[in-house]
């Protein structure tokens, strides 16, 4: 049997409980997700190219998605990520009011980005069970609004719950990367635009 | 040398430590009897993924079983065509997806990766409960269709257009497509759990270059599972929209392709071969180096080996489309980096073979499966260089060949190193050793029968018996050699029954294992056997590879985290420096309900689409009730906070 000794010891009780970034637990898991849905979407776009490599006629018998709604949409997106960033680093200060304020508007945000998608459903000029050409665009189309509708319910959740008594330091954590993910719904749809609207432009010409 | 065992083993506990234990235990007890649905530590779902990942092992073998019976005689009519259809393809499936998978990177890396870096629980033990139920779901729902007539019969990868709207009527391929939903969800949930607990809550001291490799071969396998099971999902998902909602993806008529799903599916597919085998060879690394009473010769090697075969496995999934006509230069391309793919294997292979040769070699029942694993993988690796050549791949595509070559190397890689780890971990898991005799006898047993079994299909295959057909003719020389693999088939039948009796005997009578009956030098093995909840009393500082036989006399233990509620150490990812504290989640009942929503939403999809849509609200509804913070535990941490400093 070894003997007993008298061991010294880590003291960790100084350690911070609340961090952000590579710190923070979640932020992990976030950055763990985005992996997975981007490389879905990266993936699909994949499959659209490949798709149009089998196809003479790009999009075949009709017209390209009308540009207007998409283009707008990702205005809409682009002059979201200023009270996105805002918030974000106010999160980091444990700013509370601030979090309120841009958590509302994100939501409010994310609503009107949900209700323009709705025109831009109806302006894509293909249905999905006509061709492969259809089928691609909308199912593009579908991940992005699932990804924005889900962020958009994660939002509106963290806003009512910041209206409660149960604020923390763990949900600033919380606000901080909602915003983080907010930034991954928004940098797809650049891409994702592009394919949708410009590549059948591009690749007709 | 041990001291952290000596410490902890609960004779030695001092009045204090008895004190500490009770606390611990009170804060990290699994709830008990209804509360079964509400467990969160990584220990018990662990357990319940291996346990599950075997029954289904069970079932797979024993519709190979009936596969034998059927082929043992030309033009045997014991299965009718369309069963035997269904035997396959469940047959595959089953092995894939509900145990291949499961059990070589859930089970395994679920219940061990925690311990070996030491910490309390895995990163998001919430959901880590919610992947088990969906898995449990998802295995639960194919093998009731299957029991319904509506087992998926298209063969394990459902290509179409056989599994398309046009040729695979029913409802037989979509439920093979939720299969695929559950399972890669559950995974890649998983995948992301062990990435955050290797990175972020690994024992003070353990630096990259100190991770045990087994950890390193489940991080490798978790990122592959987290870049190659987006392709799966997408063409199953495409699979289910082409059938259940006339969209156009496989259609040729309308500007679809068929190789689409190929390609997207080997995207997967390929990787997924590593998925399974990257833990076993992990597994063997670790066997090796406990019965060689040495560190593992090569660390570095063996790293670099492993992150480079998670690497190139990305790069060569259209040797599987050889036959496919796809252009010659790409054929050229696949054909070398799939030869290439031996390097990193090879490297692996002659750093155990130093270990071993400079070792102490110790002669345990875990050692014989490793031995045994390396007759059976590298047949397999062999004959993976040869249907690497596209000369020879036409030759030998969808022969029994092929049927050799994959069992060599996933029985060979996976099944080997499994059974070698259940004779390694049992003591750990269940604080009893098993049976050296029995042991020794099913390897043998396994062994043989396994040879038997599968190496007569290597000529059968030569001689033109293809995959996949439920029976042939007396006259094409098949038959003597179909009735041998039949025959090995009652021995490896035999062999699991000896396991499952060894098992069962050892849980009862087998004699107490002690913290640490290998003498091993990872840090699962720091603690007693089976673990508390709570894992370790004195979390543990690592000094070296091998925590245990590196440690310092007087190796520092962490303190300073609050014991009345989960805490838990993070520490930085490459030099594992103490960096924050933080709190698991308490035991809850969400993830259950969750994953029952879930599963509503998954198969409801099977029959309509709203399945998905309107399933979706109850998803929201659990996902936000789980979500949602609790007053007491949240106005408790409030006033502990401490704020990082910018």
């Amino acid at each position: 049997m070894a003997e007993r000794v008298e061991r010294p010891v880590l003291d960790v009780s100084h350690l911070p409980t609340v961090a952000f970034g590579t710190r923070s637990l979640t932020w992990w898991g976030v950055m763990g997700m985005m992996a997975i849905e981007g490389t879905v979407f990266v993936l699909m776009i994949a499959s659209y190219f490949y798709l149009h490599s089998r196809n003479s006629e790009w999009p075949p018998h009709r017209n390209p998605p009308d540009l207007l709604w998409g283009t707008v949409n990702l205005i809409v997106f682009l002059v979201s990520v200023i009270p996105n960033e805002w918030y974000r680093r106010r999160a980091r200060k444990g700013d509370l009011r601030a979090v309120r304020i841009g958590l509302v508007l994100l939501s409010l945000f994310g609503i009107g980005n949900v209700v323009i998608r709705y025109f831009e459903l109806w302006h894509l000029n293909t249905d999905w069970s006509i061709d492969a050409y259809g089928s691609a665009v909308w199912t593009l189309m579908g991940l992005h609004v699932l990804h924005l509708v889900t962020d958009l319910v994660d939002t509106i959740v963290l806003t009512v719950l910041f209206f409660t008594s149960l604020v923390e330091g763990k949900r600033f954590q919380d606000a901080e990367e909602n915003a983080a993910y907010w930034y991954f719904v928004v940098a797809f749809w650049v891409p994702i635009y592009l394919v949708i609207y410009w590549a059948p432009r591009w690749l007709h010409a | 040398m041990i001291t952290t065992t000596a410490i902890e083993s609960t004779a030695e506990l001092t009045d204090q430590e008895r004190l500490q234990a009770a606390r611990l235990e009170s804060v990290w007890r699994e709830p008990r009897g209804w509360g079964w649905f509400k467990a969160v530590h990584h220990t018990t779902i662990g357990k319940r993924y291996a346990v599950t990942a075997f029954v289904f092992f069970g079932l797979a073998g024993l519709l190979a079983g009936g596969m034998r019976l059927q082929l043992a005689f030309p033009e045997a009519h014991i299965l009718s065509n369309d069963l035997y259809n269904q035997f396959f393809t469940m047959h595959g499936s089953t092995m894939m997806f509900l145990f291949a998978v499961p059990m070589m990177f859930e089970a395994l890396s679920v219940y061990l990766v925690p311990l070996m870096v030491g910490t309390r629980n895995i990163a998001f033990p919430r959901l880590n409960a919610y992947s088990y139920y969906l898995y449990l779901f998802g295995g639960l729902m194919f093998y009731v269709a299957f029991l319904c007539n509506t087992g998926a019969d298209r063969g394990w990868f459902s290509y179409v257009p056989l599994a398309g709207p046009d040729y695979g009527p029913g409802k037989r391929p979509d439920f093979w497509a939720q299969l695929i939903t559950f399972t890669e969800v559950s995974g890649l949930a998983v995948a992301v759990e062990i990435v955050v607990t290797v990175f972020k809550l690994r024992a003070p001291g353990m630096s990259l270059n100190r991770i045990p490799i087994f950890v390193w071969g489940q991080v490798v396998t978790a990122f592959m599972v987290i870049f190659s099971l987006p392709g799966v999902v997408l063409s199953s998902t495409m699979l289910l929209l082409d059938r259940t909602c006339n969209t156009q993806f496989f259609n040729p008529a309308v500007g679809g392709d068929v190789l689409l799903f190929q390609h997207l599916f080997w995207w997967f597919g390929h990787p997924e071969v590593y998925i399974i085998f990257i833990p076993g060879t992990a597994v063997i690394s670790t066997i090796v180096t406990t019965f060689s009473r040495r560190h593992v010769f090569g660390y570095l090697v063996l790293v670099l080996s492993l992150v480079a075969t998670g690497f190139m496995a990305f790069g060569l999934w259209v040797h599987h489309m050889f036959a496919t006509g796809i252009p010659q230069i790409a054929e050229s391309y696949f054909t070398a980096a799939s030869m290439m793919i031996a390097i990193p294997t090879g490297a692996q292979i002659f750093c155990w073979i130093a270990t071993l040769a400079t070792g102490k070699v110790v002669l345990k029942t875990p050692m014989w499966w490793a031995i045994g694993f390396f007759f059976v993988f590298i047949m397999g690796g062999m004959t993976g260089i040869f249907v690497a050549s596209v000369p020879v791949d036409l030759q030998v595509h969808d022969t029994y060949f092929v049927v050799a070559h994959f069992h060599y190397v996933l029985i060979g890689g996976a099944v080997f190193p499994l059974f070698g780890a259940i004779a390694y971990w049992f003591p750990k898991v269940t604080g009893r050793m098993m049976s050296e005799k029995l042991g020794q006898a099913t390897f043998w047993l396994f062994f043989i029968g396994f040879n038997i079994t599968f190496f007569p299909m290597h000529l059968v295959g030569l001689r033109g018996m293809p995959r996949r057909v439920y029976t042939y003719p007396a006259n094409m020389g098949w038959t003597t050699l179909n009735q041998i693999e039949s025959l090995g088939y009652v021995l490896l039948f035999i062999a699991v029954c000896l396991l499952l009796v060894n098992v069962s005997r050892s849980l009862r009578h087998g004699a107490p294992a002690g913290s640490n009956p290998w003498k091993a030098g990872t840090l699962e093995w720091a603690t007693m056997s089976p673990p508390p909840h709570y894992n370790f009393l004195h979390l543990p500082t690592v000094n070296g590879r091998e925590a245990l036989w590196d440690a310092a006399p007087n190796q520092p233990v962490v303190v300073g985290l609050d014991e009345d509620v989960r805490s838990f150490l993070m520490t930085r990812s490459l030099d594992a420096e103490p960096d924050t504290r933080d709190e698991f989640p308490r035991p809850t009942i969400w993830p259950f309900l969750a994953a029952v929503a879930t599963s509503i939403a998954f198969i409801a999809s099977i029959f309509t689409p709203w399945g998905i849509t309107l399933g979706a609200i109850p998803v929201a509804i659990t996902m936000i009730g789980w979500f949602w913070p609790d007053r007491q535990p949240a106005e408790h941490r409030r006033t502990r906070e401490i704020w990082q400093s910018e």
